[in-house]
């Protein structure tokens, strides 16, 4: 346990969809280096959590923190961070037009001005890191489900981000695949990067985590070590949604 | 293991109810009733040429034509050729189908951005012009330009003069031209060089950027580089300045060059025509872009400049382009409505020359001909285009 | 290392901190967001404000309703122009029913009625049954009957005599209820593996999308009546309808071949090993879906038809068009030409639109059945 201050901090932190009171005081704190499972039913303002963190959404209440630097409409400030902070989504999102390595390439030069060879040294870097450097010559759609997510990982990781954010990452591949992507996130938390994860891959969270955090209805209801979050539930809904999730 | 073995040859089944001999037979009843339906029609095409004294082949080519035109770039006159009428009409119609698809894509494109502005006015005056000019008939929207742009300006006395030495009435728009004499011949030189200067700029500072990540400013030098040349060119021509200015005479505003009230309709109302349904195409390529796109250049730290360039314009463009070029296919046979408002575009002389030999069928023929191979050219572009740009799959 | 877990107190949902229902709060995020928005507003009303007023005031406030020659030229003259609407109180039935026989216009009338009756049965989806082709059958009959005359005591008009809004109503209608099938007929032919069919219909359709329409009627014009046994003619009526269906079929099967290729191959493996034929396959399964998917160009090709019956124009049939520019000859009311057009640009614009709108709804109606909802 550290004892410097936070790397990302939620204070009383409220967000609205229209009227739809989608966050509810949310206090949260994420110490360096931690990992952070985030589960729970749909519709609970799981995604929408992490996804205030790179600000690809905005909250209207409370004061947030990344890295130092406060979240608000100072797009500049809101750029450096997303410097910092890597996101994987559901999706993948990959660069249709782009070969593998130059989707990874792309932000290096286009955002942090690092000369093209340099970008594309680091590039196969992370390639071998989630290893899949025998595709880098290839189009993502030549690609397999597992395999797009994990040069999906890779590109997010070209940035040398501090913070890995993961949004149901594994959510849309086929069970086969779903080991995969599983290991290369394994070994980044092995590796020591701080990572928020939305998942239902219990397994991962028991295996991996500092912590389960459990929301529902826009609230954090409960958050434990995992030890203590599977084996004793201290909420009625905590218990209701394991019961849920852990039958089969 | 046993190694591989070439195919055996295809063995065919002529039996009767083979699906190979099936479709022999169905294609060999097909082609029998198209050739014979065609021998018919072409019999009785003959009998009746020969009966109503129609002659047949394309010599009249080479006959003086016996009508003038009314405009042209090149000069003709009543005593030259059929054959010359026909490249005139060529011209005329390519004249205004080329201007009309540089300004209906330029329209088009701000157009189709504009319905997509956060701005609820501009979208909905956006969304009110595509509505208006999609839902009514060219023709009708060409009749209409053409009475507001020969009934209801001034005549050619009270001509209205939006700038000096501009005289825009009922007779058309009159506009100074510069004279040509040799020593433009030195701008142009200047120009042609400002360009390849523009071009390796945009090599270098593509270099410089590949090698130290910095980017360099590209389009303002680029554009200071294309004047000063020009510039530089016109001067050492000896800075011809001399313009040909329409003045106004008697009746008359002499000068200058002009383009007719017909030609402002056909362009005008094919460029507005047109940029409708151009608007639209490029906002549905627009907006196929998947959101996630966005999200992941943003999660990237993209601007929203290098977001537009990097990510969305290519793939935008990809469904944009094919449609769009169909679309210059349509305004380039439209222009044939130029006939019913008297510019003389290939269709028009092509029925003038038809209503005076009473050689239909060629006349058509030499119509088809022209548009058909301007069709089968862009489509051949756009397919090869279409090939390189297809996103590769699995 | 985790924090000490809180009691669970459940927070209530509360309503966002700025308003976000409303007028206000609306206003502020579709116009006034940003500095660029503000100077967008700021152009667009300046500009609405320089040219509704005048507008309103020429077509509404100054204008003569009335068909009163006088007045209209008055108005026409004064400081404060006015438009001429009377032009439209007087020239209506020529515009509407062309060269048609003044007395006898109540047969186009009753005709073009009943044509657009049975266009608004065919798009309520309950009517698909088997007897909207018998209902089509009876009108297109009686469409014909009251038009030509020559039966039941009805006096004879020739068929260059039609014009005006019944002429565009039913050269729209029957060229595309001809298109259709042949268009369907052509796409499959396309994709048959049969290289003689498949090489005519592509070059049907190649030569025919290749050119412009106005050739097409030239075509049909000048050179069916050559294409005839001597002796017999062809009606002018008739020479332009195989121009337009001709010309529309190519397009629809171009459309058509669009959805054909978007089915999904699975479908027709599906049903051949179900036992199902070629003609079966096509016409249960393929057709079906492959329709659905293409709704949109559809209704964009039959938009387009109905206003490409106005180049019939050139070819000296008088549609809705043609029949305003035949009204507007008299040197009496032809300074008033502008208001004629955009009268007639209303109409059109009014049922182009109204397809457009229906072509939206059928979209959704039919897709409900297949889209995860």
């Amino acid at each position: 346990m550290t004892t410097e201050s936070p790397l990302i901090e939620f204070a009383g932190v409220n967000k609205w969809f229209g009227e739809f009171h989608v966050l509810r005081d949310i206090n949260l704190r994420v110490g360096k280096g931690e990992r952070i499972v985030i589960c729970g039913p749909s519709g609970s303002g799981k995604s929408t959590l992490i996804r205030c963190i790179n600000r690809l959404e905005e909250h209207q209440e409370g004061k947030l923190v990344v890295d130092g630097t406060e979240l608000s409409d100072d797009i500049k400030a809101v750029n450096a961070i997303r410097k910092s902070v890597g996101m994987v989504f559901q999706q993948f999102n990959l660069f249709p037009h782009l070969t593998v390595l130059e989707n990874l390439t792309l932000a290096p030069m286009w955002v942090s001005g690092v000369p093209k060879k340099e970008a594309e040294e680091r590039a196969m870097q992370q390639l071998q890191r989630v290893q899949i450097t025998e595709q880098a010559s290839k189009y993502p759609l030549q690609l397999s489900g597992g395999q797009q997510q994990r040069v999906a990982i890779a590109r997010a990781l070209c940035l040398t981000p501090k913070i890995m954010l993961f949004d149901e990452p594994t959510s849309a591949l086929d069970p086969e695949m779903i080991n995969e992507v599983l290991d290369v996130m394994k070994e980044l938390a092995h590796q020591g990067i701080t990572m928020l994860c939305v998942t239902h891959e219990m397994g991962f969270a028991r295996s991996v985590a500092d912590r389960v955090i459990f929301m529902d209805h826009g609230q954090i209801v409960e958050e434990n070590t995992p030890d203590e979050f599977f084996n004793h539930p201290k909420s009625d809904r905590t218990r209701d949604f394991l019961s849920k999730i852990l039958a089969h | 293991m046993k190694p591989a073995r070439p195919a055996p040859p295809k063995k065919r089944d002529w039996s009767w109810r083979s699906q190979a001999l099936r479709s022999v037979l169905y294609q060999v009843v097909a082609l029998a009733l198209v050739f014979s339906a065609g021998y018919y029609l072409l019999g009785n095409t003959l009998d009746n040429m020969r009966l109503r004294g129609i002659k047949s082949g394309f010599d009249f080519i080479t006959q003086p034509a016996g009508f003038g035109i009314g405009e042209s770039i090149i000069p003709f006159d009543s005593a030259e050729s059929y054959g010359k009428a026909f490249a005139v009409g060529l011209s005329n119609t390519l004249r205004v189908a080329v201007v009309g698809i540089v300004l209906a894509t330029l329209l088009g494109t701000l157009i189709g951005i504009g319905r997509l502005s956060r701005n609820v006015l501009l979208r909905s005056l956006c969304g009110a012009y595509v509505e208006f000019f999609r839902n009514v008939p060219l023709l009708l929207q060409l009749f209409i330009w053409y009475f507001i742009l020969t009934e209801t300006l001034p005549t050619i006395e009270e001509a209205l003069r939006p700038l000096p030495g501009v005289f825009f009435s009922k007779n058309g728009l009159q506009f100074p031209i510069p004279v040509w004499t040799d020593s433009h011949v030195f701008t142009l030189a200047g120009l042609a060089l400002g360009l390849l200067g523009v071009w390796w700029w945009g090599r270098q500072s593509r270099q410089h950027f590949e090698v130290t990540g910095r980017s360099r400013p590209v389009w303002l030098p680029g554009l200071l580089l294309l004047i000063g040349l020009g510039l530089l060119g016109w001067l050492a021509g000896g800075s011809p300045v001399a313009l040909d200015i329409p003045e106004k005479s008697e009746l008359n505003v002499v000068g200058g060059g002009s383009v007719t009230p017909e030609y402002m309709t056909v362009l005008v109302g094919l460029t507005i025509y047109t940029a409708a349904y151009i608007a639209e195409i490029v906002r549905g390529g627009i907006q196929a872009v998947p959101f996630g796109q966005h999200e992941a250049s943003a999660a990237l730290g993209l601007s929203r400049g290098k977001e537009v360039r990097l990510v969305l314009l290519p793939q935008a463009l990809r469904v944009i382009i094919p449609p769009v070029t169909s679309q210059f296919l349509n305004l380039t046979k439209n222009s044939s409505l130029a006939v019913a408002v008297g510019y003389p575009d290939l269709v028009s002389i092509s029925t003038t020359s038809l209503n005076q030999t009473g050689r239909a069928v060629e006349c058509i023929a030499i119509i088809m001909a022209c548009y058909l191979t301007l069709s089968l050219l862009t489509s051949w572009f756009m397919n090869a285009y279409n090939r390189r740009s297809l996103l590769k799959e699995r | 290392m985790s924090q000490q877990p809180y009691v669970f107190q459940t927070v209530a949902s509360r309503p966002p901190p700025r308003p976000v229902g409303g007028l206000l709060p609306w206003i502020q995020r579709n116009l006034l967001d940003g500095w660029t928005n503000v100077l967008i507003t700021l152009l667009v009303l300046t500009l609405l404000a320089l040219a509704v007023p005048p507008m309103v005031q020429w077509g509404l406030l100054n204008a003569v309703f009335g068909p009163d020659n006088a007045a209209c030229r008055a108005a026409a003259a004064a400081t404060n122009t006015g438009a001429c609407w009377g032009v439209v109180a007087e020239k209506y039935r020529l515009i509407f029913f062309g060269r048609y026989p003044y007395e006898q216009q109540w047969r186009p009338m009753v005709a073009c009625a009943l044509m657009i009756g049975a266009i608004a049965a065919s798009c309520y989806r309950p009517f698909w049954r088997g007897w909207l082709i018998g209902l089509w059958a009876l009108v297109l009959g009686a469409f014909f009957v009251l038009m030509m005359g020559g039966r039941f005591g009805l006096v004879p008009v020739e068929t260059s005599r039609w014009g005006g809004f019944p002429l565009t109503v039913m050269l729209s209608t029957v060229s595309l209820l001809i298109a259709f099938p042949l268009a369907i007929l052509v796409a499959l032919g396309r994709q048959s593996k049969m290289a003689g069919i498949r090489t005519i219909c592509v070059l049907y359709v190649e030569l025919i999308r290749g050119v412009p329409l106005i050739s097409v009627l030239f075509m049909a014009s000048f050179m069916l009546p050559l294409f005839m046994p001597q002796g017999s003619t062809i009606d002018v009526l008739v020479r332009v309808l195989i121009g337009m269906t001709l010309f529309t079929a190519a397009y629809l099967a171009e459309v058509v071949r669009g959805g054909l290729q978007a089915l999904p191959k699975g479908q027709i493996e599906a049903a051949q090993s179900l036992g199902l034929g070629y003609w079966q396959t096509t016409f249960k399964v393929v057709l079906p879906q492959a329709l659905r998917l293409v709704v949109p160009a559809t209704m964009n090709t039959f938009i387009g038809a109905f206003k490409d019956t106005s180049l019939v124009t050139i070819v000296s049939l008088y549609d809705l068009t043609g029949a305003l520019q035949l009204a507007l000859g008299d040197a009496d009311w032809r300074k008033f030409f502008f208001e004629g057009q955009l009268f007639v640009a209303a109409i059109y614009f009014v049922f182009c639109y109204a397809m457009s709108r229906y072509s939206l709804w059928i979209e959704r109606h039919l897709n409900t059945g297949t889209r995860r909802q």
